[in-house]
């Protein structure tokens, strides 16, 4: 399998202040990594990193085998598509004309997208289902709605490797199981996903594998059985969770009782 | 709207433009008969021979004339600056202003007056300062690390703005108040009364220089409205970007400015109501915000120089005609700016 996006010995953070290090990782197309940890846990700060627009303070994180410094915005853009959190754009924008801007990678300097940069956006419109909302103006969406829209941009990018900075912040109990349903279409398509998460239960619902932060930068790694453990969640959150299976899947239910 | 529909909208805009400039010509305190004026467009355009009297001709040729291009320059200028600005600085509120440009235009004109210099030099003062004022604001900001750089932008612009106008005010204060005081007033109001065909073919071509770029970089533009990190990831180097709009911006705003002296309100209102009319899309908004600042900036103008037996500031007027006008949009327009 085609390693995709790979991290090695990286470390990361701010002038100054180191956030995490010594990470280790390698995802290949149709592999979901859920990303793990505490408000301030660094997980914007990896996403970040990993994207190219924070330097790495050491090790080096490589796209499809080719070290990310090495790479031109442009050729990062058609491999990686990034779907920040809370995306609020002030103005009213068509959902059309924000899943166009996925295209500026293939676009000329001084061009406007062309015919196949068009048939492209309605691709990736088409493909999450949102024809609906095609001239819609995203300021008037539900969370929901833009979220998918946001990921149609990633995916008109062109890009088989998509990275969703907590996609499910501020949905509805359905829009979040939308958004995670979207995600395992997309690995089973193929893509390869890195998706950041508050809500441990969603690594078991839709990842492959799990990066689990902790403040200071210790992490863990692993299949979702192996890191969501209560002894990982109580290091982490420093809370009591139980994690049992309902009918094959497991769950994490917090203790409220001290 | 399809191709179709938009193409009927662009000739329809250009139309109206047209019957303005010709409205434009007619009217004044020498009044030219429709006749006598499509007489003297044949003659000047198709080099026919039709009679007209030497008064309509160089009323005309060298007084409106200019006057009729230097308003559609300087309106469509403006207009086209102040919606590159309020996209990239994602805010509607904004105006070509922002980053200092007229406050430094006008440090640079009324310094020119202040030491008695001809016309030309005040004018070359006003855009030198202009652009250096803009340059100081850019550097600054450019230089403020651990803030957002859109921020520090506006941040810097507005303080050395007030620096600038505290020099401007004292300077009026040490002019002569009955030689210099009035002009640097005047200036201040800004005007288009005295355009020379010589101030247009110098500024033009500055006012172009700007303008051709932010109208090829016009899709592109979209991005600039999206935060660094979501532009970026789209493949948009964002800092060279934004520093070509600004100083696109900057240079068309400082050649406007020079022969205009400041005239507000354009590159504040035009943007948003074309907004209004067309959606943010930089591609669609653009080209409707020229047109619609070129037409504005000639009516607001002559009814400037028709309205009343002396000529009424063109500033004052903006914003007259313009903030009703503007009223009348918000209520009435479909899809608002949010």
């Amino acid at each position: 399998m085609a390693v995709t996006l790979e991290a090695r010995g990286l470390g990361y953070g701010y002038p100054g202040r180191a956030v995490g290090r010594d990470l280790d990782l390698a995802l290949g197309a149709g592999e979901v990594l859920c990303v793990l940890g505490p408000n301030g846990g660094g997980k914007t700060t990896l996403f970040r990193t990993l994207l190219g627009l924070l330097e790495a303070q050491a090790g080096e994180v490589r796209l499809e085998g080719h070290p990310l410094g090495a790479l031109p915005r442009a050729e990062v853009a058609r491999r990686m598509g990034y779907v920040p959190q809370g995306h609020a754009t002030q103005f009213a924008f068509t959902v059309r004309d924000v899943v166009l801007m996925g295209r500026t990678a293939h676009v000329g300097l001084f061009a406007a997208p062309g015919a196949a940069d068009r048939a492209a956006a309605d691709g990736a419109i088409a493909a999450l289902g949102i024809d609906a909302l095609a001239e819609r103006v995203v300021t008037e969406l539900s969370g929901g709605e833009r979220q998918l829209a946001m990921i149609a941009r990633a995916l008109a990018q062109g890009a088989r490797l998509l990275v969703l900075d907590e996609p499910t912040a501020s949905l509805d109990f359905g829009n979040q199981v939308r958004v995670l349903r979207e995600i395992r279409h997309l690995a089973a398509q193929g893509y390869a996903v890195v998706f950041s998460t508050h809500d441990p239960s969603q690594a078991f619902l839709a990842a492959s594998r799990v990066l689990l932060l902790a403040q200071g930068g210790a992490l863990r790694h692993g299949a979702p059985e192996e890191v969501i453990t209560p002894e990982n969640l109580r290091q982490v959150y420093g809370i009591e969770v139980r994690v049992a299976p309902i009918d094959g899947t497991r769950v994490c239910l917090p203790v409220l009782a001290a | 709207m399809t191709g179709r529909a938009r193409l009927l909208a662009w000739a329809l805009s250009l139309a109206g433009l047209a019957a303005l400039a010709a409205l434009a010509f007619a009217a004044g305190r020498y009044p030219i008969p429709p006749g006598e004026l499509a007489a003297l467009a044949a003659n000047s355009l198709f080099g026919t021979d039709y009679a007209v009297s030497s008064t309509a001709e160089s009323v005309v040729l060298q007084v409106r004339g200019p006057r009729i291009l230097a308003a559609l320059l300087v309106g469509a200028a403006l207009a086209a600056a102040g919606t590159a600005y309020q996209g990239m600085f994602r805010n509607p509120l904004v105006s070509p202003d922002i980053l200092g440009v007229s406050a430094g235009a006008a440090l640079g004109a009324v310094l020119g007056i202040f030491f008695s210099q001809s016309i030309l030099v005040i004018q070359l003062g006003a855009f030198a300062g202009g652009l250096a004022a803009v340059g100081l604001v850019y550097a600054v900001g450019a230089n403020v690390r651990r803030h957002d750089p859109v921020l520090s932008l506006i941040l810097a612009g507005i303080v050395l703005g007030t620096m600038l106008g505290a020099f401007i005010a004292l300077i009026k204060y040490l002019a002569d108040p009955y030689n210099q005081l009035p002009a640097i007033t005047y200036w201040l109001l800004g005007s288009l009364a005295a355009v020379s065909p010589r101030d247009l073919a110098l500024a033009a071509p500055f006012a172009l220089a700007g303008l051709v770029p932010l109208y090829l970089l016009r899709w592109r533009m979209n991005l600039l409205s999206l935060s660094d990190d979501e532009a970026r990831a789209l493949g948009v180097p964002v800092g060279r970007l934004r520093l070509a709009v600004v100083c696109a911006a900057t240079l068309m705003t400082a050649a406007a400015v020079a022969i205009s002296g400041i005239i507000g309100w354009v590159g504040l209102l035009i943007p948003h109501a074309a907004r209004m009319l067309v959606g943010p899309e930089f591609s669609r908004l653009l080209p409707l915000a020229m047109v619609l600042g070129a037409a504005f900036l000639l009516a607001v103008d002559t009814v400037a120089r028709t309205v009343a037996p002396i000529e009424v500031p063109p500033g004052v007027l903006t914003a007259l005609i313009g903030t009703p006008f503007f009223l009348w949009l918000f209520i009435s327009a479909r899809r608002a700016w949010q």
